[in-house]
């Protein structure tokens, strides 16, 4: 994969959100800015509550009540979809930017069959008959390795198992052949085996249709063996972005090493008898410490560290890290 | 689905028998209606004879057996005072009950569903709190005071509306209001419970991020799943309705059963008391089949389960 080929598709610009309730404001994601090129999968990590999920439904404006875009843009192909009319941007919901979701057993409607919600994406955007919806919804199934889905379209989600509810999920995304998949944690709620076989479908599926995609998750392991690149949130910043072998060969921040050394190593040749964790906990947003705000945490964390945020710094090609050790090694 | 609907038709028919034994036991234990069909200085040779013709000296099984018996054919005996067929007296009745109680209904639900989805979809602004008001001044108001103010400003005042009786469709409106705008904040409050609930579920996101308009989200995606415990309330709704209609029908001068059974109870004329309780009790039951099968239409799941065991 080529990097920096042409202008994003994609563009996250110094993009801020808000938390508003009783008069009080929040700030939950902090002037994040992000490129996804076309084709290229971009992992998104951090632990919960880190602001990836929120960054992923404000691309769409799906953000809930009280959540609220306060600064900062986002464009698709430079077009910005921050101050899109409500129409305009479901035209591209579901049709140039689709999303799939943690949970595949709640986020499918458990009332209507899996035929009935794969093709009113069909209907919506391509403006199709209900036959024809249908005969395209089992086509869409079938692409995504779906058994017999003649006979899955009038079934519900509660007949499917997870692996199949998740299939379900992507063919669904998939249907418009959208040029941006949001995949919010895709396989967190699935066993090992059928993880993997959905991060082998999702692979395939971007090889074939070129679809680039924002991979979400906790566990730098799936997003090692997905992303292209790799961004790190902290308490909704970007501490740390590269592509990922760079990443995974020299973390520089120690949130990053620290997340690393979370991860199992089955192939280590010496397990380690412990599982290393980061020490304490993540800040509530509104109560952050100043400074860098993962000094509390931070193994290496100096006098500025507490006094003075580090800014973001290039230490090699596409390799950013915003960490005052980092500054001062250059 | 087959399956499941004659499953629920065999629960019905149970239910059915359970309430005409109960029904039966606890009128025998209310009083000898005898007692009051005959005058106070009656001698106890009189009062015998006419137990004895009454059947009321056999045991109770074989008193229950009778009458069960004969319900199944349709006779559920006669009157003890007016000597009329039990049966014929009631279902001349009943439709007007029955009417009555579906029109309650359907006002209630016109009113409520729409205010109960906007609460929902507005909350927390002027118009979900002036809504809430606005139903639970409804339910505030007893319903003999309402049927009786509004005689006074549609009929006598205006002159739009008929006081009393039941024939054309105006005749309904007073008193299918009076009763049914109590429901009114019940199930506006319920649906904006659900709906509330309903809007905040993953499925109602994943309709939006695949680009919906708000009227599918809203009137497809959340509505179908928040009706289902609403078609509940229906049912169990519609047999307090049944059942509770007496001061309306009085009010306005309906011609519905509950009038029928108060009096039959005054004169412990038991016959009349047990065939109107077994048959409002059946309208109630079947009413909640029907609910049932709405249920499992609704919520797919339901059925399934019910195929399965």
């Amino acid at each position: 994969m080529t990097m920096n080929a042409g202008p994003p598709l994609l563009e996250i610009d110094r993009l801020s959100i808000d938390a508003v309730s009783a008069g009080r404001q929040v700030r939950l994601v902090d002037e994040v800015s992000l490129n996804l090129q076309a084709g290229q999968v971009l992992g998104l990590v951090g632990e919960s509550g880190c602001g990836k999920s929120l960054l992923s439904y404000s691309i769409l404006r799906l953000l809930e009540p009280g959540l609220r875009i306060a600064g900062g843009n986002i464009r698709l192909e430079g077009k910005s979809l921050t101050d899109l009319s409500e129409r305009k941007i479901r035209a591209i919901r579901g049709n140039e930017i689709s999303m799939i979701f943690q949970e595949p057993l709640t986020a499918l409607n458990p009332v209507f069959t899996v035929g009935d919600q794969v093709a009113e994406v069909f209907r919506t955007h391509r403006g199709m008959s209900k036959a024809e919806a249908r005969r395209k919804a089992v086509d869409a199934l079938a692409e995504v390795g779906v058994p017999s889905p003649e006979i899955r379209v009038t079934q519900y989600p509660a007949d499917l198992s997870g692996g199949m509810r998740q299939r379900v999920m992507i063919a669904m995304a998939l249907a418009c052949r959208p040029k941006v998949l949001i995949a919010d944690e895709p396989t967190t709620a699935l066993d090992a085996t059928i993880q993997a076989q959905i991060l082998e479908l999702m692979r395939g599926l971007q090889r074939n249709f070129g679809t680039a995609i924002i991979f979400i998750s906790h566990d730098l392991g799936v997003v090692a063996e997905v992303a292209d690149r790799v961004a790190v949130l902290y308490c909704g910043r970007v501490v740390e972005e590269a592509p990922v072998a760079e990443l995974f060969q020299n973390p520089r921040h120690p949130y990053t090493r620290g997340l690393m050394r979370a991860v199992p190593q089955p192939d280590a040749e010496v397990m380690p008898a412990i599982l290393h964790e980061i020490k304490g906990n993540v800040p509530r947003p509104g109560h952050l410490p100043g400074g860098c705000r993962f000094h509390p945490r931070c193994p290496i964390a100096r006098d500025i560290c507490t006094t003075s945020d580090p800014q973001r710094i290039k230490v090699g090609a596409d390799h950013h890290v915003a960490c005052w050790e980092a500054t001062d090694a250059h | 689905m087959l399956s499941h609907i004659l499953k629920r038709l065999g629960h019905t028919v149970l239910v059915i028998i359970g309430i005409s034994i109960i029904s039966f036991v606890f009128l025998q234990l209310s009083g000898d209606p005898v007692g009051l069909m005959l005058p106070q200085d009656a001698t106890s040779q009189q009062i015998e004879e006419l137990r004895h013709k009454l059947g009321l000296d056999d045991p109770v099984i074989f008193q229950y057996l009778r009458f069960a018996g004969n319900a199944l054919q349709g006779d559920l005996g006669r009157s003890l005072f007016s000597n009329e067929p039990v049966a014929g007296l009631i279902l001349e009745r009943l439709p007007a009950t029955v009417e009555l109680a579906f029109f309650s209904m359907a006002f209630a639900l016109v009113i409520a569903l729409p205010i109960g989805i906007v609460s929902a979809l507005k909350r927390g602004t002027i118009i979900d709190t002036a809504s809430m008001i606005l139903a639970l001044f409804g339910l505030s108001m007893p319903h003999f005071w309402l049927g009786i103010m509004m005689i006074m400003l549609f009929s006598v005042q205006l002159g739009w509306l008929p006081t009393s009786g039941r024939g054309s469709f105006l005749h309904i409106i007073m008193p299918a209001a009076a009763m049914g705008i109590s429901m009114v904040a019940l199930f506006a409050r319920l649906t904006r419970s659900t709906m509330l609930e309903v809007l905040g579920q993953d499925y109602v996101r994943t309709a939006r991020a695949k680009g919906l308009p708000g009227y599918l989200v809203i009137g497809k995606h959340a509505l179908k799943n928040a009706m289902i415990p609403v078609i509940t309330m229906i049912g169990m709704e519609f047999g307090l309705l049944l059942g509770g209609a007496v001061i309306i029908e009085t009010v306005f001068a309906w011609p519905g059963v509950g009038r029928l059974i108060v009096q039959a109870i005054m004169d412990r004329d038991y016959p009349v008391v047990q065939g109107a309780v077994m048959l409002l009790a059946m309208v109630f039951v079947m009413v909640n089949l029907l609910v049932d099968l709405a249920y499992g239409w609704l919520d797919p799941n339901v059925s399934l389960q019910g195929e399965s065991k």
